[in-house]
């Protein structure tokens, strides 16, 4: 077990850039969520990278989903809102053992917390049958949720680093900022 | 029974509920001003085996209950893992049952947030402990049932050698009988799920009705067919897991708080309804957010017909961290249908008298949400709903009446122009003890008591 960490400030300033090195478990100390350990939420907020090998001659299937997503997310803006995500990155990639993908997601809610809505909305939105592209995706998926959990928490892999340049903002707290600029542009418009 | 009837016809024959198979519990409220909840352990399988076969035939079903074929004295029972294990359920069989249910509910204390005053060590009544095996639960037209059967029951565990009764408690409901409460006051059994199938139409606000699976096993659920069961079939069928809740409610703690934080009894009645979300007759804050509309609160037409997202969205009227929003946030969550859970329970203890001082005399609410999983509804209520202090984002809350409070927790109640900010939140309730039971059906129980062999 690794040595307690730098517990989260309740009152975090985003105003200093801050960086959390993580130990090799991806936590300082064990806490148990319903599915399996919690990660704890750094200066990147929270987030995972899931990484599995593709299945032979699938790599277009995969790339295609791409487009799918974005179609999606064109369709209805909010399609993706529950997952509390500020961004998500698709990756296929092979150095040397074949080819990989890499789902990774940085995002404001405790992937455990929430784990049946985001496989509820993976398989709504279609992001979920990108998976059975990737060796190791149970047969069973659309029965066994238990199956498809593990498989998220088997394909994890932790960070050992994480930064923040404006840590522990949450997306919701940007965009308000954003929008109380705007009203504050607006406001000064209408005084002129 | 019409209600139920109708059920029976018109629907897929596999797909009907089989009423005469369910215990009664989930499915109906029997109109109960008296409980008691016996924990029981068996000291061996046969006693246990024993005991239950002579129960079965008073055990209520949801068809004899719900025809009021059974008017005066309801009896309910379930088992614990370990009180399935010791009846003499196979390891084959005792495996398949879900991993949370296996462990029990005190191994579960971390992820439902039970921590502190709240953790299993603390608990009473040998429910943390393994040799909890079942619960018989009574509900009893009044006192006087209530204390014959309780007598009768005695007798029969007498001549039962082997089967003890670990702890027990009584419970009455508070009066005025004309409205369901709790010692805080507040008017309760105001959001329950209808389940499809069973012909009862929610009220307005309360959603669709649910599928049967969400609740009974071995029926479509809201993601589709039953899959996934403990085995063998007969055991699970139109089984139910409930989670048992004790918990002591601080009434002299709370009336304090609220002559602390309200200078006129109108504004204590407010910050009351600010942590609950509902005026204390139950009139919803978001419907009528500067005073109390007793009618509202008593008329099931109107009282849980609201949302949050569209209503109230800042939460001016209801805080974001208010009980009722974290309990049931409505609109503003995903995926409600898959959370429902049936709540049934009662009152224990004497009601404080108003402008009484505190006590000390234990008195709550002790309480069981019915569900499917207990991991997907019951357990996420807890662990996110009650418990997680970012829930909303709020940052450093929990719930105000419900979750793990230490005087480390916030209470945020929005306001124009600027919110009003509670620091320290003391702790309203205390979890005096749980467990997780599965409620088999009467076919069930006659499998288990036909068991042989030891475990």
């Amino acid at each position: 077990m690794a040595t307690p960490g730098p517990a989260r400030p309740k009152v975090s300033d985003w105003t200093k850039p801050a960086a959390m090195a993580i130990p090799e478990e991806g936590y300082f100390t064990l806490e148990q969520g319903r599915y399996g350990p919690i990660f704890p939420k750094t200066p990147a907020c929270h987030g995972f990278s899931v990484v599995a090998k593709v299945k032979d001659g699938r790599e277009q299937a995969v790339r295609d989903y791409g487009k799918s997503i974005e179609e999606a997310v064109k369709n209805n803006p909010s399609v993706l809102a529950p997952l509390k995500l500020h961004y998500l990155r698709w990756i296929l990639f092979d150095v040397g053992s074949g080819l990989h993908f890499m789902y990774q997601g940085i995002f404001d809610t405790d992937f455990d917390k929430y784990l049946e809505d985001a496989v509820a909305l993976f398989v709504k939105t279609g992001i979920t049958t990108v998976f059975v592209n990737l060796e190791g995706w149970p047969d069973n998926w659309k029965t066994n949720l238990s199956a498809v959990i593990k498989f998220f928490r088997e394909h994890q892999y932790p960070s050992f680093l994480e930064y923040g340049e404006y840590p522990y903002v949450t997306a919701d707290e940007v965009k308000k900022a954003l929008k109380l600029q705007a009203a504050f542009a607006d406001m000064l418009d209408l005084m002129q | 029974m019409a209600i139920l009837q109708q059920s029976l016809t018109g629907r897929n024959e596999d797909d009907a509920l089989e009423v005469e198979d369910i215990q009664h519990f989930l499915m109906s409220r029997p109109a109960a001003r008296a409980a008691r909840y016996e924990f029981l352990t068996f000291r061996s399988a046969a006693c246990g085996r024993a005991w239950l076969m002579g129960l079965i035939d008073k055990v209520g079903t949801a068809k004899a209950v719900g025809s009021n074929l059974v008017d005066s004295r309801w009896v309910t029972i379930g088992f614990t893992w370990n009180g399935l294990q010791a009846l003499g359920v196979d390891e084959v069989s005792l495996a398949t049952f879900p991993e949370e249910f296996r462990q029990g509910m005190a191994a579960r204390a971390e992820i439902l947030g039970t921590t502190g005053a709240n953790h299993p060590d603390h608990w009473v009544g040998s429910l943390a402990r393994p040799e909890l095996h079942a619960i018989a639960i009574l509900f009893a037209r009044d006192v006087a049932e209530r204390e014959r059967c309780r007598k009768e029951h005695e007798r029969y565990l007498a001549q039962c050698t082997g089967v003890e009764l670990l702890s027990c408690l009584d419970l009455e409901a508070l009066p005025p009988f004309d409205y369901a409460h709790e010692h805080f006051g507040d008017r309760d059994r105001l959001s329950q799920p209808a389940i499809e199938g069973t012909g009862v139409q929610p009220t307005p606000g309360s959603g669709p009705p649910i599928k049967p699976g969400e609740f009974f096993l071995g029926y479509p659920d809201e993601d589709g067919p039953a899959a996934g069961m403990p085995q063998p079939g007969i055991l699970s069928r139109n089984g139910s897991y409930v989670a048992y809740l004790m918990m002591k409610e601080h009434v002299g703690a709370f009336r304090d708080f609220l002559r602390e934080h309200g200078g006129t009894p109108e504004q204590q009645e407010l910050i009351a309804a600010k942590l609950m979300g509902r005026w204390r007759s139950g009139a919803p804050l978001v419907l009528t957010p500067d005073k109390d509309d007793p009618s509202l609160g008593a008329d099931l037409q109107r009282n849980n017909a609201f949302t949050y997202a569209d209503m109230d969205p800042h939460g001016y009227a209801c805080p974001l961290g208010a009980h009722i929003r974290r309990m049931n946030p409505r609109d503003t969550a995903v995926n409600m249908n898959r959370r429902k859970m049936i709540r049934r329970g009662g009152t224990y203890g004497p009601p404080l008298p108003e402008g009484a001082p505190e006590d000390g005399i234990e008195r709550g609410i002790a309480a069981f949400v019915g569900c499917a999983s207990l991991v997907r509804q019951f357990e996420f209520a807890m662990n996110v709903w009650a418990n997680d202090p970012n829930f909303h984002e709020l940052g450093n809350e929990r719930d105000p009446i419900f979750g793990t409070q230490d005087g480390t927790f916030d209470m945020t109640i929005p306001k124009r122009p600027i919110r009003k900010k509670i620091r320290g939140l003391p702790a309203f309730t205390t979890i005096r003890g749980g467990a997780y039971f599965f409620l088999p059906s009467i076919r069930a129980l006659r499998y288990l008591a036909s068991l042989s062999g030891d475990h």
